[in-house]
């Protein structure tokens, strides 16, 4: 059946490539050609609410706290597959709450024969995890099919945890020095509160929604992180190269100039992200769910706001351009399209 | 920016097309692939989390290490006093990782320094040129000598250990008769061993869970195990237990007969008579004439076998066993009699080893999620081409023939470097399409501005190459340098992710500055375009 939809799909594409090729196919313009919007104007509005939002993440974070996984908590995870077709979860409860293991988590997903089984670390270090997950296999007998375990020792999860944290922050560090010294420090300063904006609301995101924080959250937070800093890069490179050829457009001006011009750039390449993500959000699995959800969040809410709204009007709290302002404009928009 | 030399676009075109070809092994059945030339049998390993297996992390218990290591030093001890005639008071302990003796007199106390610190020997033997030794003897106050290990004896100590322990684990590892199992040290102390398609380890963590530390020992007949349990030990034996139930204790001399180092090999067969299932064993030459003199000399004694200070068995020695063969029974089924076999081949490991981490993924799992993965990579391809195609018609067009041949270099690549395909490796490769157009989409969005901004045609497609590649490649690495951090801090599928997220960026930008530029070259050479359809 899939398959079928995947071939009509090729084949559609195939009468598209050729039609398109013929210049035949009219042209789709998601954002029109000569944008003006005051983007500048608006952090006014947008700066009080990316602060209100961050504490309210940073708030959530406290309070509400991360749904760690068991990389991160330790611990013991079972992925199993009733045989009979429809798993019974009451009676698996008994079972295995009767184990003396603590509360053991049971959660249903995918499909009625899959129960996710989820029984927190032990006292007693590495060889108590190890006799429980033995017990849970031996309790669970025959009537399921083991599809995936995971245990994590206390020390482990504790050093995956830290280790996560030491690559966030050093993919941070590692990308401001090289901001540094491809712009200005003013740039490489306003990427990097960009850049903690991006993984703050991200955090609060994870917060409200609990999904699971494990390695491959990380993993998302880190693309978000580059992700959204190649967006904010586009629209410095704009800046920086308006900068040079503008000596006197006073900043706000000069902003909009900039997000304007790499607007529907940053809308396309948005959409096409996007596409990719929603598939794999509906067709990856249950496995990579968190992991696209978390991205999808990052990515396509967080980063492109970031990117015109914070990134880049910030700069002129940094102080980029002091001097314009006092000198009187003479260049204008119209005088760019000649250039 | 649009012109080619001849030998540029040729250059282009076959690193694009080597690359490329670089995946096509992996469209062939790994055996026939197995049969080609090596230079042609890379390709891509999926990862555990695609083809199902077990991952173990174990550690190697380093407080034993050094428990052993500071026992060892504290008989050396004993025996140096002992041999120089040198006083000593309250016995040599350990005390706070150091072994401690006070001696009697204190006029002895120099020539006992000067004998003990004979003890202590440079690191990496006669060629060791650090000038680090292996053992800190110290003179503290009050006639108490000091002996503790540095810190440097002790890594090179736990270094050593690891190397002897990833020897015997492989050994182990490999009388499974798993395929292709991956076994590598991880830090200080920490052995990796990923074992693809073994979806049960329980056994495999019972082998490696065993040190295997086998002895022949004299079993003690003066105490009945009772009154030895009540207390009345012998100072030269000590109570061990029985390794299969019901634990019967035993009384079993300290000395050791023979050791397990001697065996040369061990099977698992069927006793003859009874039919049990017993392990076979083979000393080598010294083991056989240690064991040959010592039932020679107790016939009619039990002796034991022990194994990790289990006791597996006790006989009776009826006669001298002099050839150096010899059966283990001690109610084995075929299973338990088999492992020990191979735990006996394979040697003893110099420290316990626990499991620190694991993780395992059945086959059919596996199979779902490569499933899914393409599921999702082929709608996400598809979106996005439609998508190019509807916003840039002929430009699209050239768009989706560079992300085409992108991905195929993605895969070339990963093979090349026999990468691991993981999910969220194939996550990376889905993510990696959508970004990879942003290249182009960036090109495109510059020329039609210069465009607007009145350009011609080819100044135009000129004008926005040459700004638009800067940004690309500003833009792409700060993604690159995160995918970096990832694949350091990253093990498994994360890694997977990493590594396909960093080639893929490689292949972007390299489409983006070539191929796409010489497809739009082309272009322009042939039609001459007067307006750009983009």
């Amino acid at each position: 059946m899939i398959h079928t939809v995947l071939i009509g799909l090729g084949v559609l594409i195939a009468i598209l490539t050729v039609v398109a090729a013929l210049g035949l196919l009219p042209s789709l313009r998601i954002v029109p050609d000569d944008t003006h919007f005051d983007f500048t104007r608006f952090r006014r509005i947008s700066f009080p609410i990316s602060a209100a939002l961050s504490i309210v993440a940073i708030t959530l974070f406290f309070t509400h706290g991360l749904n760690l996984g068991i990389d991160f908590k330790g611990g013991t995870l079972l992925e199993v597959k009733a045989r009979s077709g429809t798993a019974d979860i009451a009676a698996m409860r008994t079972t295995l709450d009767a184990l003396g293991l603590g509360e053991v988590q049971l959660q249903q997903f995918g499909g009625p024969e899959n129960v996710l089984i989820r029984v927190a670390e032990q006292p007693g270090g590495d060889a108590a995890q190890q006799a429980a997950l033995q017990k849970l296999r031996g309790a669970l007998g025959d009537s399921v099919d083991i599809q995936r375990t995971e245990v994590l020792g206390p020390r482990v999860a504790g050093e995956l945890l830290a280790y996560g944290m030491l690559g966030l922050m050093l993919a941070i560090v590692a990308i401001l020095i090289y901001l540094w010294f491809r712009f200005e420090w003013q740039f490489a300063l306003g990427a990097m509160i960009a850049n903690v904006h991006d993984i703050v609301l991200t955090i609060g995101f994870m917060s409200i929604s609990q999904v699971d924080f494990d390695l491959t959250s990380i993993a998302a937070l880190l693309t978000i992180l580059g992700y959204s800093l190649n967006d904010t890069v586009v629209i410095y490179d704009r800046i920086r190269e308006m900068l040079r050829r503008y000596k006197k457009m006073p900043m706000p001006q000069l902003l909009n100039e900039s997000i304007n011009s790499t607007l529907s750039r940053s809308i396309i390449t948005h959409f096409t992200v996007t596409l990719a993500l929603l598939a794999l959000l509906l067709f990856g699995g249950h496995a990579i769910h968190s992991f696209t959800a978390v991205m999808m969040f990052g990515v396509v809410l967080v980063g492109t706001y970031t990117s015109i709204f914070i990134a880049a009007p910030i700069l002129i709290y940094l102080g980029v351009g002091e001097h314009r302002e006092d000198a009187p404009d003479t260049a204008t928009p119209a005088k760019k399209s000649k250039a | 920016m649009l012109y080619f030399t001849r030998w540029k676009a040729l250059g282009i075109i076959l690193t694009a097309l080597i690359v490329c070809l670089c995946a096509v092994p992996n469209f062939f059945p790994e055996a026939q692939v197995k049969t080609w030339p090596a230079w042609a049998q890379r390709r891509l390993v999926l990862g555990l989390d695609l083809q199902g297996g077990s991952y173990l992390l174990l550690e190697v218990d380093s407080a034993y290490v050094k428990k052993e290591r500071l026992d060892q030093i504290r008989d050396d001890v004993r025996r140096t006093l002992r041999d120089a005639k040198i006083g000593f008071t309250g016995g040599v302990t350990v005390r706070n990782d150091a072994v401690e003796v006070r001696i009697t007199k204190e006029t002895d106390a120099q020539v006992a320094l000067a004998k003990l610190r004979e003890l202590s020997q440079p690191l990496g033997g006669l060629m060791g040129s650090s000038g680090q030794r292996d053992l800190e003897v110290a003179d503290a106050s009050g006639g108490v000598i000091r002996l503790s290990i540095p810190q440097a004896a002790m890594l090179d100590r736990m270094r050593k250990t690891i190397e002897q322990s990833i020897q015997i684990v492989e050994r182990r590892v490999n009388e499974l008769g798993t395929v292709e199992p991956v076994i590598q040290r991880q830090g200080n102390d920490r052995i990796l061993v990923q074992v693809p398609g073994l979806q049960d380890p329980t056994r495999l963590k019972e082998l490696l869970g065993k040190t295997a530390k086998m002895e022949f020992r004299m079993v003690d007949t003066s105490v009945p195990p009772d009154q030895a349990q009540a207390g009345r030990l012998p100072p030269e034996s000590e109570l061990l237990m029985s390794a299969s139930p019901p634990p019967t204790p035993y009384v079993v001399k300290k000395q050791v007969l023979v050791a397990g180092g001697d065996l040369t090999d061990a099977q698992a067969s069927f006793d003859q008579r009874t039919g049990e299932p017993v392990v076979s064993f083979k000393f080598n030459t010294s083991g056989a004439r240690k064991f040959s003199q010592a039932t020679q000399e107790n016939v009619g004694l039990p002796f034991a076998i022990v194994l990790d200070n289990k006791v597996i068995s006790a006989p009776v020695i009826r006669e001298p066993i002099t050839g150096g063969q010899g059966q283990i029974s001690g109610n084995f089924t075929v299973q338990s009699a088999n492992d020990l076999a191979i735990l006996l081949r394979a040697g003893a490991l110099p420290a316990p080893l626990t499991v620190v981490e694991e993780r395992t993924v059945g086959p059919g799992l596996g199979q779902d999620s490569i499933e899914k993965g393409e599921l999702a990579a082929y709608v996400g391809s598809i979106l996005v081409i439609v998508f190019m195609l509807l916003t840039y018609r002929l430009f699209g067009v050239f768009a989706n023939i560079a992300v085409a041949i992108n991905v195929a270099m993605i895969f070339g690549l990963l093979s090349l470097l026999n990468a691991t395909l993981t999910l969220p490796g194939i996550a990376g490769i889905v993510l990696t399409v959508g970004i990879a157009v942003d290249s182009n989409v960036l090109i495109y969005e510059r020329i039609r501005e210069e465009l607007r901004g009145g350009r011609n045609a080819i100044s135009a497609i000129d004008a926005g190459f040459k700004r638009a590649l800067a940004t690309i490649l500003d833009s792409n690495i700060t993604t690159f340098i995160a995918a970096a951090v990832l694949f350091y801090i990253g093990t498994g599928p994360v890694r997977g992710f990493a590594v396909t997220l960093g080639i893929g960026i490689i292949t972007t930008v390299f489409t983006a500055f070539t191929l796409t530029r010489l497809i739009v070259a082309w272009w322009v050479r042939w039609k001459r375009p007067q307006s750009v359809p983009i």
